[in-house]
This record gives structure tokens, sequence and C-alpha cells, in this order.
């Protein structure tokens, strides 16, 4: 995944100039466009087939203060198998948590497939200077996470001060090595459907591996336009240069059926190429059981309790 | 008394039933064995088919006059278009069959619908508006059947859109006199409305709304191919209790609208269908001293700059000319793009048309379904065919078509002059046109290069140049940055051959009324 990353056509740097005039997304038709992909009715076997991989590329994610090894060693073991009364239903594909609880979490999923991702950077505000925010970076690595979920510095993204954005980006994106990059715009907090795309093409620019809508902690996090926006983006990076550029779902989806939407929404814009934890992710809690109760129902006609699934 | 407990009587305890079987031992859902789903190896969505148990449909239908069904003297056989399926028998409808509603409708006018005051013409339609939203799925599902349209479409336009229609109007029935002051306006008395096959229910409702509303009675001709869901509107109309005679609707082809059009009782005539057969009514009207209005083809220039939102204007020339599968009179059939666009629009739209999913029309993922007629699908046929050879470049997804049924594949035609059939000639299928400018006076200068003048559509992020087209594009309505947006409080017509009156909004009451001044 470590390589130069290419720009977009028209996208040369320096940004401050040029960057307002990227980008016009129109709101009514995105939100239509991501309204009539929600109407898609998913049934029988295409909604196991999507179920399944929603299991397969949830990030299980714990982000709290009060979070402790033990908190973060039960999810782990949740995200190694998801339910134990049916071996068919497949690990997840990251277990995301601030860089403290890495170890125990690294712990007790050594042998399996699955990832551990720090949130870093000054997570979720990204409010620090940026030294601190590479040490952040450093030490999440140091600790054994395989991937990096960082914040833009939003302040400087709404001053138009882009050039600092997309330098600490870079800079992020090397001090990561060969690790994974996942880049959170936050967009909630950017205001128009225009700027999430400025700062999906900017975040991507500078070398992004993953695409990230939102840290979870606010709302409006990740909205089927805001979705539909990002994935635009990232299919016109891929046509006019060839380059993959991962995106990930993030906050505000619970239930199945809303993450069902989000995948039809990457099935119709990007392609079917795209349905792989390599290319998406879904960061979610309490989303999983939600899945495992819709698979429950699927394969033997009913709901169960929510006493029947685990809560970790 | 004696006996005691040894006494007492024994409790007679019956034999076990030897019918009843061991019960069944009480199994656990975690334990009960688990339906092995075959999971595809990629992602087919499964079908999703509407239900088609909520519409009964007669085998034989007549035509309602006067609160009653007409045994029809001759009948013909109305179809499914995705499948040629036969759905019934309806009346073919005479100068006979004509005449009797016309003279029902007057009846019905003199006898006291005119006078009747207009808050109370206003329940009868709010009634009607309500039950249309109460029935509105046993409606779509018809209108999907009958019609070809997709269950998406007409549950989530067509069918709104009608009762919205009938609630705009009732709240115009009281208020005739603030619509236009110092004019006295009284109803016109009898209407006779031909409705095509497009929009059958919504067609129906943007008629008999306004003319109701006005005070006038109608006689209304549904479309030769689309009759059903005008005669399932006679069970809303029982259900409204409207008094026998304000509506009545005879069945037929053309032959029972130029009946309608000729007979001397009718007062107005209002016609929505081809330029051609509008021009023939016309003519036929000319000095006969009944009033006309005409809602006739177009061929809408959808016009993109290279400031537009891109792909969100991709979605609007899709929704322009794939929604109904393109019988729209104001489709966006003519694509104008900036040149300096050219290509990165024409590559996403060709991407995007690969997303689009032809089937059947009772599917809730279909996208675009069946042609209405074989008529139609032969129309369509012939003018692909005329743009293959006048050396357009056609484009067509990779989709199967089913073999049974009328259709056809969303198409593009790139390489287009002015002068070919293609971009003159209203196609009214999923075929869209595409051709360049270079600057906004030659975008004009194109688009209103025609004989139509229905609608247009422009997609740019500049304000001050969406208000500097609408200005100069010669249609009747203009959209901008969105495509075949409708309100009832919107009125909605054409410039030039596209015809003349408007229908909906104030403007919309104006067609049937007499006014003093």
């Amino acid at each position: 995944m470590a390589q130069a990353p290419a720009l977009p056509a028209g996208f040369e740097l320096p940004l401050e100039a040029r960057l307002p005039r990227i980008g016009a997304v129109d709101a009514v038709a995105l939100e239509e466009r991501a309204a009539s992909l929600a109407k898609r009715s998913i049934k029988r076997e295409a909604k196991v087939w999507a179920l399944l991989l929603a299991i397969r590329t949830t990030d299980l994610t714990t982000l709290e203060g009060a979070d402790t090894p033990g908190k973060a060693a039960a999810l782990a073991s949740k995200a190694r198998r998801p339910d134990p009364s049916d071996a068919s239903v497949p690990p997840v594909a990251a277990v995301c948590v601030y860089p403290n609880l890495v170890p125990a979490v690294r712990e007790r999923l050594a042998g399996s497939d699955v990832k551990v991702a720090a949130v870093a950077t000054g997570f979720p505000s990204g409010q620090y200077p940026t030294a601190v925010k590479l040490a952040d970076v450093r030490s999440a690595l140091e600790l054994g996470a395989d991937e990096i979920d960082m914040v833009i510095d939003r302040g400087a993204f709404l001053s138009g001060r882009y050039a600092k954005v997309y330098d600490e980006v870079a800079q992020v994106k090397e001090a990561c090595g060969g690790a994974h990059l996942k880049v959170i715009l936050e967009t909630g907090e950017l205001g128009t459907y225009d700027n999430v795309r400025r700062a999906t093409l900017l975040a991507i620019a500078a070398g992004a591996d993953f695409v990230k809508t939102s840290t979870g902690k606010i709302a409006p996090a990740a909205t089927l336009p805001v979705a539909l926006c990002m994935l635009e983006a990232i299919r016109d990076v891929y046509e006019e240069t060839g380059r993959r550029v991962g995106f990930k779902a993030a906050g505000g989806i619970r239930q199945a059926k809303q993450a069902v939407q989000h995948l039809v929404l990457v099935h119709e814009t990007l392609g079917p190429e795209w349905l792989t934890p390599e290319l998406y992710r879904l960061g979610a809690s309490s989303l999983v059981n939600d899945v495992l109760m819709q698979l429950r129902k699927e394969r033997t006609g009913a709901y169960q309790s929510p006493d029947y699934f685990t809560l970790d | 008394m004696g006996g005691g407990f040894g006494e007492r009587a024994r409790l007679q305890v019956p034999a076990p039933r030897s019918d009843l079987s061991e019960p069944e031992p009480v199994v656990s859902e975690l334990d009960k064995p688990k339906r092995d789903l075959e999971v595809p190896g990629d992602w087919t969505y499964a079908s999703a088919p509407e239900s088609r148990d909520i519409v009964r449909i007669a085998e034989r239908y007549g035509h309602f006059v006067g609160g009653e069904w007409l045994e029809p003297a001759e009948t013909y056989e109305t179809i499914a278009p995705r499948d040629e399926e036969p759905l019934a028998a309806v009346g073919q409808g005479t100068r006979a069959d004509v005449d009797c509603a016309v003279a029902a409708a007057r009846a019905a006018y003199a006898d006291g619908w005119s006078s009747l005051s207009g808050s109370e013409r206003a329940k009868y339609l709010f009634r009607i508006a309500r039950l249309l939203q109460e029935r509105s799925r046993e409606f779509a599902v018809l209108e999907s059947l009958n019609g070809g349209k997709p269950i998406k479409e007409s549950r989530d336009v067509d069918l709104p859109l009608a009762a919205a229609h009938f609630f705009y109007y009732a709240g115009w029935a009281d208020k005739l006199e603030y619509a236009f002051p110092n004019r006295r306006p009284r109803p016109v008395g009898v209407a006779g409305q031909i409705i095509p096959w497009n929009f059958p229910l919504l067609m129906l409702a943007w008629k008999v709304a306004p003319a109701l509303a006005c005070g006038n009675t109608v006689v209304l001709k549904p479309a030769e191919t689309t009759p059903l869901s005008a005669l399932l509107f006679c069970d809303v109309l029982r259900q409204a209790e409207l008094p026998p005679g304000v509506v009545n609707i005879v069945t037929g082809d053309g032959r029972t609208g130029a009946a309608l059009v000729e007979h001397d009782g009718v007062d107005k005539i209002a016609f929505t269908g081809s330029t051609e057969v509008g021009k023939g009514i016309q003519r036929r009207l000319a000095g006969s001293g009944k009033r006309l209005t005409l809602e006739l083809g177009g061929k809408a220039a959808n016009i993109v700059f290279d400031d537009a939102a891109l792909d969100q204007a991709v979605e609007g020339i899709v929704n322009g000319i794939y929604f109904n599968q393109g019988h729209v009179c104001c489709a966006g059939s003519r694509l104008f793009v900036q040149e300096s666009i050219y290509e990165p629009l024409v590559a996403k739209l060709q991407r995007r048309l690969s997303t689009l999913r032809v089937g059947d029309p009772l599917d809730k993922n279909t996208d675009i379904g069946a042609i209405n007629s074989a008529a139609q699908l032969e129309k369509i046929r012939e003018l692909v065919a005329s743009g293959e050879q006048e050396g357009a470049e056609i484009y067509q997804p990779p989709c199967t078509l089913p073999e049974k049924g009328y259709w056809f594949a969303p198409t593009v035609f790139t390489n287009v002059a002015q002068s070919y059939r293609i971009a003159q000639e209203e196609i009214f299928g999923p075929v869209l046109s595409v051709l360049t400018f270079r600057t906004p006076e030659e975008a004009i200068e194109k688009a209103n290069n025609t004989p139509y003048g229905l609608s247009a559509g422009v997609w740019t992020e500049k304000g001050s140049r969406i208000l500097w087209m609408a200005q100069r594009l010669r249609a009747g309505v203009v959209w901008a940055n969105t495509y075949n947006r409708f309100d009832p409080s919107s009125p909605f017509g054409g410039y030039k051959e596209s015809g003349f009156g408007r229908e909906g909004g104030r403007h919309g009451l104006e067609p049937y009324l007499e006014f003093d001044r």
C-alpha cells in the first residue's frame, strides 16, 4: 500500500487558492440519491451475504475514558468469535482502541487475523501541536498497533490553512512506516458536502490509505449522503489515477439495516471490488449483535432475545 | 346422607384417548437445525416482488356514467406490458356511450353541482384525496401492472402526487373569488378530458381536480392501453359519495376520444398527448366556440455546464430520461454538455447506466420497467435504428431483457447532430441524445432550436447563470440542478408546439372558468 500518492487532476499544490474551487456537490441531489439507494430491498440470500460482509468488515470499537485492559480484552474476545454458537460467523476485521489499551488487545488477539487499530494524533479533537500528534502516533505503533486512525486538524481546515492539514497527514503517513493509515475527517464539523469532498481529496492526496467519516464522538456522523459524497471522491481518484483508497463509515451505525444500506452505497457507487476488509470498514460497537440477531433470524426464522447474544 | 368418604362417588377418570400422539419435546430455538442459506459468491440482489393480492381486477368493466356501470356494446382486452398477460375486458366507447356520458354530465351540472358552494365541492375533493392516500398501495400496484412503470415510482411519485393534486385543488374550490379578484369566475360547464398512458392516474388527477374545484362536471377518456386505474378510481368516487354524473369515465381508443371532442354538449376540451393528435383536435375545434387546452410533446434540453456538480448532474440526467422509461413529455431527451467536460461526464454517465436495473415492474428494486405497448416499442426501435443509420454512436449497458413483454434497454447516443431525427423527434423511450456546446449563448440557441418548448434543465453551481439561462430558454418549465420535479402548486405546460394552457397552481384554474371581464 505504501506508494507516492498520485494527485487527482487539477489538484496541484499550493492548495489555499485552489481548494475552495474544487469539489462542487449539489446537496439536494446527493441526499436524494442516497435516499433512493437506501430503498433497495435486500432479502434472503442477498441479505445474509451482506450481513456476513458487515461482520467481516467491522472495526469493533471502544473509545472511552473509562476503558481498562479488562474491558478491551473482553472486546477482543468478541472480535475473534462474535457468535460462539455459530462457527460460520467470521471474525471482525479489527479492534479499535486508544493507544494505552493496545497491549491488552494484542495479547487477546494473538494467533488470529484480527488487526489492532489505534486512534492517534490527539483523538478526537486534534487540537494539539503537530509534534505531540506525531509522538502519539509513534507510541501507538511502539505499543503494537497495526493500523492508525488519525484525525485531521479541523480548526486549520475551516480557517483555510489547507497546506497545514495536508502536511500533517503526510507527516503522519511517514511516521506510520508500513502501518495502514486511516484519516478521519470528522464530517459533522465540516459544514457542507463541498467541504467533505475537498477534505477527502486532500487526505487522499497527502497519502491516506483509508478515509474515515467520523470519530464517533459527535453527531451527525456517518450519514448515507456523507458516505456517498466521500465514495464519489474516492471513485474520481480511482478513475483518474488507478489508485484504490479505502473507506470507513464510523459513528451512528447501530442497526444491521443501516449497515446493509451502507454496503449498497458502496456496491452501486464503487462496485463489488471494494466490498472487502482491505478497502471497506464499518466502525461500530453495538452493530455486531444486531447483525448477529438478523443472521439468526434468517437461519432459524425467528428473532431471539438480546440475552442470547454475548456482550463480549 | 350417609356413606362418608368410602361411599363418595368415584371420580370417573376418562380412558386415555387413543387418537392423541405423544407431546413433542420442547426444543429451544438455539438447538433447532439451522437453515443453510445458499450464500452466493457475489452480491446479486434477490428478487423483492410487491404482492399483487392487494388489488382485485374484475374480468370485465363497463363505462361509468351517471354513477352507474353502463354495459358496453363492444369491448377490448387490456394487458400487462411486462408479460402481455390479459388483465380485463374494458369497453370500447361508441358515440352513443359518449352521448350518454355527456348527457349525464350536463344533468349533474345543471342539477346542482355548479351551484353547490365552493366549500361543499371542496369536501368531496378532500374525501377523494384522502381515499387515494388510503388505497395508495392498491392503486400503485395496479398502475405498475397495467402501465409497466416500476412500483418504486408509482408508489413514491404517482400516487402521492395524485392525492396532493386533489388536496391542493380542494383548497381552491372556495377561494375562486380571491384567485381572480374582480373577474367574477364561473364554471365553464361540461369538460371533456382525454389523458395519456404514461401517468394514467396522475393525469386523471391533474384533469379532474381543477375541473371539479371550479364547479364543472367531467367526461374523461383514459388512454387505450391504461384504463384500469381510472376504472378503479370510480370506486373511490362511490366511496366519496360524489353525486352521480359529476365524473363520468368512458374507455376506448382514439375513436372514442374523437367522439368526445366532436360532441356538441361539451363546453371545453382538455387533452394531453402527442403533438400530432393535439393539432388535429385544434383544427377540429376551430370555430366551434369550445375552450381548449393542450399539453403535448417535448424534446427538452438538459444543459450541463463545466462547473456543475458532476455526479449529481449525472443523477439528474438519468432521472431526466430514464424515469418512467422515458415516457415523459418533459423528459430531458437532449443532453447538452459543455465541451470542456464532455469526456468525464459521458464516462460517468455510461458507468451509471450499468447500475440501472431493468426488470419486473412489481419488483421493488427495479429502476426501469416495461415499455407501455408494442406500438410504442416499435416507434422507439425505429427511431433508434435511424440514429445508428444517421451516424450517431450508440451505447447500451449489458442487460438481460425478459423474453415476454415489451422491453428496451437504456440507451445513450453520442456524436449526435442537431439535424438527426433522434435530436428532433420525440422518442418517448429510454433513449438519450448527447450533443455539445461551447458557450452559454450557444446553449440557448441550440436548446431553443426545436418546435417544442415544454421543459429544460440547467446544471451549474453559478446562481447568476441559472437566472440568465432561465430567462432565455423558451420552455414552460425550467429546472435548475434538478429534474422532473412536480408540485400541484406549480403551473406546468409548454410553449410553441408543446401546447398551451397550464395545469397546476392558480394558473391551472383558468382553463376551467368563465370570466365576466
